[in-house]
């Protein structure tokens, strides 16, 4: 009951063939027998789940439910849930109870899905593990040993040990198809501001978007339909009709142009990852795909632009927390002074001082122009590049990792050697494109992601191209040992 | 760019971020670490590029001067540390 897709349940709740109360009974048993070992979630909602599904049952026996009735699944812990703890995988927020609802939560209750619980994710959603959580690392289902990538960490380990059929998750700079591609998931970052990021606990806002982590292109179309569209609650969210993905799944690939830049194939790329690209990519020639050479001529500053970037823009966001409206604050402070730094002090982990530092360095009175102006400006260089690379493709393809999943503690000591697992998600964000990860194989019994960039808003041709991958492929469906 | 352990007291002091004494050396060597490598930007030739602002060269967007949120103060100060007649409570600040 645990293994079929996402729109497989959705169709057989419609058909009756099975209950959603039972179906979320069977995955919170799956939770509580798993989760010990993985800590995949911060919070399951037992009692509220098994409400919400007899709620669905309800309607799905009236004929008027929603397009998701009765379907179980997670929120990243970065997601404001009313009435529900939402910590943000921080000992900062590990008493805030959201008083309202983000707007993707909002979106996937009106559709009837049933809300298992919230999964554990990297401190604020900066790390590349998982292991900055304050509650600590969450474990790879493929490998115990392993990380199942960050920041959606949680969400991708319950989804590939199928303790549910899908789960949200941000990327800011790669936190959804990082884990994706080390869990052996399919996971969307869709274009900036095409999900509203009302209520989705802030970063790096200029870059942070929300997306899904499911086991098919078909699943992450629908709930991207759910989920995508206007909300003027966000100001920057684009008021742009959301095409129906779920119909473009068919969109025919023949002559489909794909470029594959020759910087992703450098040096600091495993040479199996490489190999398993180069298989994928003859997959989609024999579909009819048209693969050629194409160059990022500034790939290489995206990951220092980043670092530049996004710890400013967190070093200002997090600002919000100091201890007097909400939030962990700390004993008998002797005055306000105290009272902020302390509170911040001892709410946030090693890795989140140490972004809020840089940030605060990069923007501080003499250094502003040598590190933000500049990386504004080596942004706007990375993103020509992919606008130009844009005149003569239309999907971009190459690897979502270097490497596939990494061990337990194996690049805690230095930064920027963790920062670096990003190396081909960052530029992504930098620009605002949207960027997708399908599994494409597996190195050493791991799992590896082919990912695939497309133009702004050209979400509905990165999803067919997904979708079609995986009719010619089982690498989705492959289930980790122990959890079939 | 290393920084120095007065550096990152400073930095931390801006940041509003108590840091234990034992800690500064490791902050030190792990930001001057990233320093380092951001450090790279400097070799990019970026005459003539305007920095960016947003991704898709958007306007901000304007609304109707109206009241939209009603007052929700006591859902919010279910999760405020200390709260008094209403008020958020601080350590008091003028004499």
């Amino acid at each position: 009951m645990h293994t079929p897709t996402l729109a497989e349940l959705a169709r057989d709740l419609k058909a009756r063939k099975i209950s959603s109360e039972e179906l979320t009974r069977g995955y919170l048993a799956r939770i509580e027998r798993f989760n010990p070992e993985l800590n995949a979630w911060i919070t399951v909602l037992r009692e509220p789940a098994l409400a919400e599904a007899r709620a669905a049952d309800a309607r799905l026996a009236k004929g008027d439910a929603g397009a998701l009735a009765g379907v179980p699944i997670a929120h990243k812990d970065i997601f404001c849930t009313a009435g529900v703890k939402t910590s943000c995988g921080s000992k900062m927020l590990d008493n805030f109870v959201a008083p309202y609802d983000a707007h993707i939560v909002t979106r996937l209750k009106q559709a009837g899905t049933v809300l298992l619980g919230k999964t554990n994710m990297d401190e604020f959603a900066m790390g590349s593990s998982n292991e900055t959580s304050f509650y600590g690392p969450v474990k790879n289902p493929w490998d115990r040993v392993r990380v199942p990538g960050g920041s959606s960490g949680g969400s991708a380990a319950a989804v590939a040990a199928r303790l549910a059929p899908a789960a949200t998750g941000t990327d800011t700079g790669g936190s959804i198809r990082q884990p994706a591609a080390l869990t052996g998931l399919t996971g969307i970052k869709p274009t900036y501001g095409r999900v509203s990021r009302y209520g989705m606990i802030a970063f790096a806002s200029s870059l942070d978007q929300a997306g899904v982590i499911t086991y098919t292109a078909e699943d992450a179309a629908l709930l991207l339909s759910v989920i995508a569209g206007f909300d003027a609650r966000d100001s920057t969210s684009v008021d742009r009709p959301v095409p129906d993905y779920t119909a473009a799944l068919q969109q025919p690939l023949k002559g489909l142009r794909i470029g594959v830049p020759r910087e992703f194939f450098d040096a600091g790329l495993d040479a199996r990852v490489g190999q398993a690209v180069q298989a994928a990519l003859s997959i989609y020639k024999k579909l009819g795909a048209r693969v050629q050479d194409i160059s990022l001529p500034n790939f290489g500053l995206s990951v220092p632009t980043y670092y530049v970037v996004a710890p400013a823009e967190a070093s200002s966001n997090l600002s919000r927390f100091d201890g007097v409206r909400y939030g962990h604050r700390c004993e008998n402070p002797v005055d306000l002074l105290d009272l902020y730094t302390r509170s911040r002090g001892e709410g946030f982990g090693a890795e989140v001082k140490r972004r809020i530092m840089t940030g605060t360095y990069v923007l501080s009175a003499g250094y502003y122009d040598a590190y933000y102006l500049k990386a504004q400006k080596t942004r706007a260089l990375i993103r020509r590049d992919f606008l130009e690379a844009f005149e003569n493709v239309d999907l971009i393809m190459g690897p979502t990792t270097p490497t596939p999943a990494f061990k337990l503690g194996e690049k805690t000591e230095d930064p920027v050697t963790m920062y670096l697992n990003d190396i081909y998600a960052n530029g992504v964000n930098l620009a605002g494109l949207p960027g997708l990860s399908v599994p494409m194989g597996f190195v050493d019994g791991l799992p590896v992601g082919l990912q695939i960039i497309g133009n702004y808003f050209d979400e509905a041709r990165m999803l067919a191209a997904a979708h079609q991958y995986q009719r010619e492929t089982d690498w989705h469906r492959q289930i980790p040992k122990g959890f079939e | 760019m290393a920084l120095t352990p007065a550096e990152v007291r400073s930095i931390a002091g801006l940041a509003r971020l108590a840091v234990g004494e034992q800690d500064i050396p490791q902050y030190a060597r792990n930001l001057s670490r990233i320093l380092e490598f951001v450090a790279q930007l400097d070799k990019a030739d970026t005459r003539d590029i305007a920095p960016m602002a947003h991704p898709l060269d958007m306007a901000q967007r304007l609304r109707d001067d109206t009241v939209t949120e009603t007052n929700q103060r006591d859902v919010f100060q279910q999760n405020a540390p200390q709260v008094q007649a209403g008020l958020y409570i601080v350590p008091k600040i003028i004499e």
